[in-house]
């Protein structure tokens, strides 16, 4: 190829703005939809498990036993829903999920404690739900290891042997995000999975489009060359979402409270790689399908899904097989998160995540090449065809 | 009847005519199924971990082991000062660190509370919260064994420690595998997105070409029309649901406790749904580039808000209330009480009528706009 004629760029750009601008309420969408999202997402979401619905089945009904039930009643981990006579009745309200967990004290307990043996309670879990009920778990063991200390100070109180000091307690602290605030957590996931999505889906249309109306034949016929036009229609969508990137980040910072710990240039970097390689995947989209329905069904198919799962938004990367890491290198959204993650929550320089806007940059380029050969390919099979 | 058959021949001829929409409308959802039925995974284990002991006593080191040896921590490095845990928190390279100041094994020997510190990066979310939930049990728990030991040899004070024991019973997931939980889900999201997708750009296509002045010119009725653009989608959608339960049983494992057939019966009541909120899109946008950025501004909350992952009773009220007007949100409890808890009619039946009753409610609004257009 020759030099690329930047003055074509021009005129491919300006008729992609009218096109645009002819379709408010599309344009509307691009730039708001993901504010949107964010904030509705942003106050009704958090990755805590607290809460968790709980029936309870007291066959012993001793005030020692209702102390117990009150230390789990008490916590913000589990809300008791509902008190039950028989345990054959935990069944049908698991099953309809009015409940997650159940707790059966058996009718000795009392007793048991008094003689100074160790009763043991059951503890029913939902294990449909593996996250909840992992941690349900862990928070009922947690309630019962210190319903036992207590039991057994007080036991020492009464002889008058009290004063017993714990060996060492636990000290945590939570770097990056002291509070634990899950609007922290989830934001630079939440603008990562929308952002991508919003973008592949916007120029997902780019090229399809002229196909499907059979303008395409008068662009290929023209002296237009196809990075002249791939570069065009890309650079409007670029400016719009750039637009709603910094809206976003805006909501982040008033509502949220999430400000941009490091550099703003640096961030700013980040944010052109990720979202020409979104809209990248989208004109490729665009380049190799012919009806806007595929081009709409490929497109969410390979977002929505794949980035919610495959980023690292929710499920950790280094958790998954092997394969399926190599497979989370074709979502650009996974090397957004590490360096957004690490920009605006943690406020480190470029040495941690350089090799992340590496791969960003290769994936935004090798998009656009790959779209760039496609429509080559196809002006050529067109043009021959004619010719024949 | 025989119009919409004949409608039917037209829209699966349409369908027929992109030979690239068949394989993405069949073998996408099996491909998105296996990659998510293996990435989908929060059994945290490993958590990359760096070790400071900057008291190298024996007590130190015990409690270190303790750490290590539970399996939930992978120990990436050991350092000797404070400082350095830095850099492996900054980069990423590590998730957790345990700090035993110096000091900690005089403390204990004198017999004065010590402390160990647990640092966490707290941006990376869900490790973070679990591993420091591990940490702080691991911690409690050899503090306690230590506590016990200490009774041992005080044993003629006739104190004896109780211990209140649970029994934890994990009733349908005894292996508590996430695998289980999210595969349903897949799913109800491959079905919603399919079905949305499609019958959203069903009637605006028509409009954009300029083909629907023609429809209406013809003798065929509205309901006509609809049911014969939505039918071939129904079949789709159930085309679809049978791989993925396929693939979900055979290649997963995952279990089918209750009835096939009213799996498949609820599968058409969601459908319903679906379908109709695709419908409603395809009403009220002018192109294509519209009714598809409308619908992601359907589908997205959907996914967010349906206990998908995450779970509702954690939402501020006003969302959880919100969520009652979420389709998915019954249909996730429906596959997943069918597949995993056996569950039937008795247990199923309010969530059935809650998907009837919006998918009435959303089909009839989206016809009636549709016949509105039309005049």
């Amino acid at each position: 190829m020759k030099a690329l004629p930047l003055a074509f760029i021009g005129p491919v750009m300006r008729k992609e703005f009218r096109q645009i601008r002819r379709d408010a309420r599309s344009l509307v969408f691009m730039i708001f939809i993901p504010a949107f999202l964010l904030v509705m997402f942003g106050f009704a979401l958090n990755f805590d498990v607290k809460h968790i619905p709980l029936a309870v089945v007291d066959q012993d009904g001793s005030r020692t036993s209702r102390g117990l039930v009150d230390k789990f009643g008490t916590t913000e981990y589990f809300d008791i829903k509902a008190v039950l006579d028989r345990t054959g009745e935990i069944d049908g309200l698991m099953a309809r999920e009015r409940i997650r967990a159940a707790l059966v004290i058996p009718p000795t307990f009392s007793e048991d404690l008094l003689a100074g043996r160790s009763p043991s309670v059951q503890f029913i879990i939902d294990g449909a739900n593996a996250m909840s009920g992992t941690t349900a778990a862990g928070y009922a063991a947690a309630i019962l290891q210190s319903y036992s200390q207590r039991v057994t100070l007080e036991a020492l109180d009464r002889r008058g042997l009290g004063g017993a000091v714990r060996p060492f307690r636990a000290d945590v602290r939570v770097w990056y995000n002291p509070e634990l605030r899950s609007a922290r957590f989830l934001l630079p996931g939440l603008m990562a999975f929308i952002l991508m999505v919003i973008l592949t889906t916007s120029t997902a249309f780019s090229i399809v489009r002229e196909k499907e109306r059979g303008t395409m034949e008068q662009i290929n016929v023209s002296p237009l060359p196809p990075a002249a036009l791939i570069i065009g229609k890309l650079v409007p969508y670029a400016l719009i979402s750039l637009a709603s990137a910094h809206l976003v980040l805006a909501l982040g910072w008033v509502l949220f409270g999430v400000a941009v710990k490091g550099s703003y240039l640096l961030l700013l970097l980040m944010m052109v790689l990720f979202l020409v390689s979104g809209l990248g995947q989208g004109i490729l989209i665009s380049s190799i399908t012919r009806t806007q329905q595929v081009a709409f069904l490929i497109s969410v198919l390979t977002t929505i899904l794949p980035t919610f799962i495959l980023s690292g938004f929710v499920f950790p990367v280094r958790n998954m097989p092997a394969v399926i890491q190599l497979v989370t290198y074709f979502v650009p959204a996974r090397y957004f998160l590490v360096a957004l993650r690490a920009i605006i929550l943690k406020g480190v320089g470029l040495a941690a995540f350089w090799d992340q806007a590496l791969f960003l940059a290769a994936f935004a380029v090798l998009t656009l090449a790959l779209s760039v050969a496609m429509l080559r390919r196809g002006g050529r099979d067109r043009r021959t065809r004619r010719a024949r | 009847m025989k119009a919409i058959l004949s409608i039917l021949k037209k829209e699966f001829l349409h369908l027929r005519r992109d030979p690239r929409l068949f394989p993405v409308i069949f073998i996408s959802p099996i491909l998105q199924l296996v990659l998510l039925g293996y990435a989908a995974n929060l059994d945290v284990k490993n958590i990359p971990s760096v070790i400071c002991d900057m008291d190298r006593s024996a007590a130190g080191r015990a409690l270190i082991d303790d750490f290590v040896n539970s399996g939930y921590f992978s120990i990436e490095a050991r350092v000797e000062r404070m400082d350095e845990i830095d850099r492996f928190l900054d980069h990423g390279d590590a998730v957790m660190a345990f700090v035993i100041p110096r000091g900690f094994g005089d403390r204990r020997a004198a017999g004065r509370e010590a402390s160990v510190m647990i640092i966490a990066d707290g941006s990376e979310s869900q490790s973070a919260t679990i591993g420091v939930n591990y940490a702080t049990m691991i911690a409690a728990r050899a503090a306690q064994s230590i506590v016990l030991e200490s009774f041992e040899r005080v044993r003629g004070l006739g104190v004896r420690p109780v211990l209140v024991g649970s029994e934890v019973r994990v009733w349908y997931n005894p292996e508590l595998k996430s695998r289980n939980f999210m595969v349903p889900g897949v799913l109800g999201l491959i079905l919603m997105i399919m079905t949305t997708v499609l019958a959203s750009l069903g009637v605006v296509r028509e409009r954009e070409t300029g083909t629907m002045e023609q429809l209406i010119v013809t003798p065929i009725r509205p309901y006509q029309l609809i049911v014969g653009k939505l039918l071939p989608f129904v079949v789709i959608g159930l085309v679809d649901a049978t791989f993925v339960i396929t693939v979900a049983r055979g290649w997963f494992g995952v279990p089918i406790r209750g009835s096939v057939p009213l799996l498949y019966a609820l599968c058409l009541a969601f459908m319903l749904n679906t379908l109709g909120i695709g419908l409603f899109i395809s009403t009220i946008s002018r192109t294509q580039q519209q009714a598809m950025l409308t619908s992601l501004f359907f589908i997205m909350p959907q996914i967010l808000l349906s206990g998908f992952v995450f779970p509702i009773e954690n939402m501020p009220k006003f969302f959880q209330v919100v969520t009652h007007v979420i389709p998915i949100r019954y249909f996730f409890i429906i596959i997943r009480g069918i597949m995993l808890k056996g569950a039937g009619w008795p247990e199923l039946w309010d969530k059935t009528a809650a998907l009837l009753v919006l998918g009435t409610v959303i089909l009839t609004l989206s016809v009636a706009r549709f016949q509105k257009k039309l005049d």
